[in-house]
């Protein structure tokens, strides 16, 4: 299988993955997991910020512009959504949920014209506009929120063909459709001409450009795409996970936290976004459940607290220094190691293959 | 690094986080004895590290306390700590994690945080879980009709607002002084700085004030333009409505910086703690803060904890000069109120000596009925505002008491006040909580 994969065309390794994924996703999950805490508090926010973190490797680990703002077209999409939920009664919650990232790939256009004309680490100080501009709009004008004094909103339940889905199983499937849906699509899309044209951006661009692809296009294709995917991540976000809106929960740390779910998860590739959302989301919950069950009572909670910090801060440099190419990398390096039949000295000079 | 290494380190890792995982999910000790379960969703990190430490220290400290003099009729109290950081989204989390414990159930949570208050608000009729909001929230839970699982024991921030146009009007020798004057309303950008606006607002119409809004984007630490602006108003008071000690600190120092009078600066009850003050060292001086929870050690409560707990090792502080400060009082004061309410809880439902539900635990709590003997009692007469709770009525005390920064320590400058005219307050709380109803097909309960 050392073929480049392709669009629309599936290996058997890529069916295998699949059959396997969905069986955990749609059969062993909900069979196995009873407790609420685990649907509401890991599943539902994973596959959230995975879906917002996919839309970051598109504009960032494809087509190679540093953007930051994945957080804003998230408040973006989830603002959408509650207003098209709120003033269109009828409307369905999937074209809801269309319609909030389309709505979120309208701000990506206007916010990735600067990548046109800047590059580089001008360009991400360049869309940090985005993320404080759709923020501070949300804010200034009571429309978005429906004039409400405090500025947190009820997310409304969400009801598809006349069945609400409010348990937080019936939610993660929810979530667990859309996600799976919309990967399928980045991974068709990152194989294919769209993703091959952002690779070439991202390697050169004047190469890129002399070969005929049209910059312009592929640049505003990446944001726009990145946009929706954080657009739909926002909206499924809002309404299963916090259940309600609010500008802040979409900060610029958010934002961030986005950006470096990307680079440690692995750029440029999709289970990327997937490891890294679940690094840097579980990560902190399992030392703070460590610091609390193993350290309780021995140090002082304040400090435990302090050190889990410092622990998840080491942690992503230990894992910046030994793989910069992310978990990702790591991933895939284990898997030739256990199930391959290839020589040893092969793997390894497949490592030094760079990502992508 | 060789493949081997690499793939050593993996094992090791996962096999570390797996351990992790599996020991966290398995009980701890089974329970061998009636107890009752607290969840404490402390925010010891970040910018809010000082209030955090000091409350959920206070609640912790409390609750040893009395585990060690027995229990509550004999119901030994369990509790586990979850870091949320002040942050709404970690809140959700830590609100899921604490749920069960031991096979028990939690029947209160308190966030500590307004923006983390309304994000677990609308899961507490369903869940049956009682929301303590100890001073902050929101404001028109108040309404118990509507709200029967959140209640503001120690005052809302709408009538902390008009105690502090009170105060001013005092101040400036009665209400009919106080048209024309203009008020800057100073605040952190969040639902925390905008939630006394409505209350604010009405009342400012009435008396014929003028408001001027400045937002300060959070963390709150970069304030100079906005005082710059304050200068250009040339406001006769300022109400500064921050969070976390260097969000306070700043406002004080840039005040002094353009000159603005301190003695014209009232703080809000989450900037009112000596954590607040001392940062800004001189610059502090004569600046007014709001109490619900009155500090000192004069109390015979703090004394007997200091103590016992303090004496016995036991304490949660890790600076014992933090006993007897504005949010280790104020913790205390939360904690002293879920205690009595499981006290009522138990003795409403025979259940004396055993653990007792989230509905139960919610009757017990609306039951309070804080009068000056009883707070005597507990041995905090003084400490907090007396009040008593009822169905319709989740609002506690409508009193604060106006404190001021002698450069050392807070002094209480004024007795515990009620807003000049609650009953307006009050009907602005009950519109807004029908508003609610109506959205969100929440059909009110009779409370007649």
């Amino acid at each position: 299988m050392h073929d480049k994969p392709l669009f629309m065309t599936y290996s058997r390794g890529d069916v295998a993955n699949f059959v396997v994924l969905m069986a955990l996703a749609f059969a062993v999950v909900p069979l196995m997991i009873e407790t609420d805490y685990w649907y509401s508090s890991i599943l539902i926010p994973w596959l959230c910020l995975a879906l917002a973190a996919i839309g970051q490797q598109f504009v960032m680990g494809y087509a190679g512009q540093l953007a930051l703002g994945a957080a804003g077209f998230m408040a973006a999409g989830a603002f959408a959504c509650y207003n098209i939920e709120l003033r269109i009664p009828w409307m369905p919650f999937p074209l809801s949920l269309l319609f909030s990232g389309l709505i979120a790939a309208a701000f990506g256009v206007l916010f990735g014209l600067p990548s046109l004309r800047v590059r580089g680490i001008y360009l991400m100080v360049a869309t940090l506009a985005s993320q404080f501009f759709i923020i501070w709009m949300i804010d200034k004008f009571g429309w978005f929120k429906n004039y409400d004094s405090s500025g947190i909103i009820t997310a409304q339940d969400i009801v598809i063909a006349g069945r609400s889905f409010t348990s937080p199983m019936e939610m993660y499937l929810v979530v667990a459709v859309v996600v799976t849906v919309l990967t399928i699509l980045a991974v068709n899309m990152t194989r294919g001409s769209v993703g091959r044209n952002w690779m070439a951006v991202r390697d050169m661009d004047i190469a890129a450009e002399s070969m005929g692809i049209s910059l312009l296009r592929a640049k505003l294709q990446a944001f726009a795409l990145s946009a929706f995917y954080c657009g739909v991540a926002g909206a499924l976000f809002a309404f299963t996970y916090l259940k309600s809106l609010e500008p802040v929960a979409f900060d610029i740390k958010l934002s961030f936290q986005i950006l470096f779910m990307v680079i440690l998860g692995g750029l440029g590739t999709i289970n990327g976004a997937f490891i890294g959302a679940g690094f840097i989301l579980l990560f902190p919950v399992v030392l703070n459940t460590v610091g609390n069950a193993w350290f309780h009572g021995m140090i002082d909670a304040t400090i435990i607290s302090a050190i889990e910090q410092v622990v998840f801060g080491a942690l992503i440099i230990v894992f910046l220094i030994y793989e910069p190419l992310g978990i990702a990398k790591l991933w895939e390096n284990l898997k030739s190691r256990l199930f391959s039949r290839r020589p040893v000295a092969e793997a390894a000079a497949a490592k030094q293959e760079p990502a992508g | 690094m060789s493949m081997r290494r690499t793939l050593r380190d993996m094992m090791a890792v996962s096999a570390i986080v797996c351990a992790a995982i599996v020991s966290a999910a398995l009980p701890e000790r089974a329970a061998a004895e009636e107890t009752q379960y607290f969840p404490i969703a402390s925010s010891r990190v970040g910018p809010y590290s000082a209030m955090g430490t000091g409350y959920y220290g206070a609640q912790i400290d409390y609750l040893n306390y009395v585990n060690m003099n027995g229990g509550v009729n004999g119901v030994m109290l369990t509790w586990q700590e979850c870091e949320t950081e002040y942050n709404a989204v970690k809140t959700v989390e830590c609100y899921q994690r604490l749920f069960e414990y031991n096979g028990q159930k939690m029947v209160v949570f308190d966030t500590l945080g307004t923006p983390g208050a309304y994000a677990v608000i609308n899961r507490m009729a369903e869940d049956e879980v009682v929301l303590a909001q100890y001073g902050y929230g929101r404001t028109d839970a108040a309404d118990g009709s509507v709200w029967p699982w959140v209640f503001n024991a120690a005052g809302h921030y709408w009538d902390q607002i008009a105690v502090k146009m009170r105060f001013m009007a005092e101040q400036e020798g009665g209400v009919e002084n106080m048209r024309g004057k203009k008020i800057v309303h100073m605040h952190i950008d969040s639902a925390f700085g905008r939630e006394p606006l409505p209350a604010m607002r009405a009342i400012a119409e009435e008396w014929g004030v003028e408001i001027v809004e400045i937002a300060v984007p959070p963390p709150g630490l970069e304030q100079q333009s906005q005082w710059l602006q304050v200068r250009r108003e040339r406001p006769d008071w300022v109400t500064f409505w921050g969070a976390g000690s260097g969000m306070n600190s700043t406002g004080m120092t840039n005040a002094a910086r353009i000159g603005f009078p301190r003695e014209r600066l009232i703080y809000v009850t989450f900037g009112a703690a000596e954590e607040d003050m001392y940062p800004a060292g001189d610059s502090a001086t004569g600046t007014y803060a709001m109490a619900n929870a009155l500090p000192g050690k004069q109390f015979p409560l703090v004394q007997a904890i200091e103590e016992q707990v303090y004496g016995a090792g036991e304490g949660n502080l890790a600076d014992e000069s933090r006993i007897g400060s504005v949010y280790w009082n104020r913790g205390l004061g939360a904690a002293v109120m879920w205690i009595e309410a499981l006290k009522n809880a138990q003795e409403m439902h025979d259940k004396v000596g055993q653990a007792v539900t989230g509905a139960e635990f919610r009757a017990g709590y609306e039951a309070l009925n804080m009068t000056p003997e009883r707070l005597e009692e507990l041995g905090i007469g003084g400490m907090v505002a007396p009040f008593d709770l009822s169905c319709a009525k989740h609002n506690g005390a409508r009193a604060f008491a106006m404190m001021q920064w002698d450069g050392e320590k807070f002094v209480q400058v004024t007795d515990w006040l009620p807003p000049l005219d609650p009953d307006a307050i009050r009907t602005l709380i009950e519109d807004s909580a029908a508003k609610f109803a109506a959205e969100n097909g929440i059909t009110p309960r009779d409370c007649s």
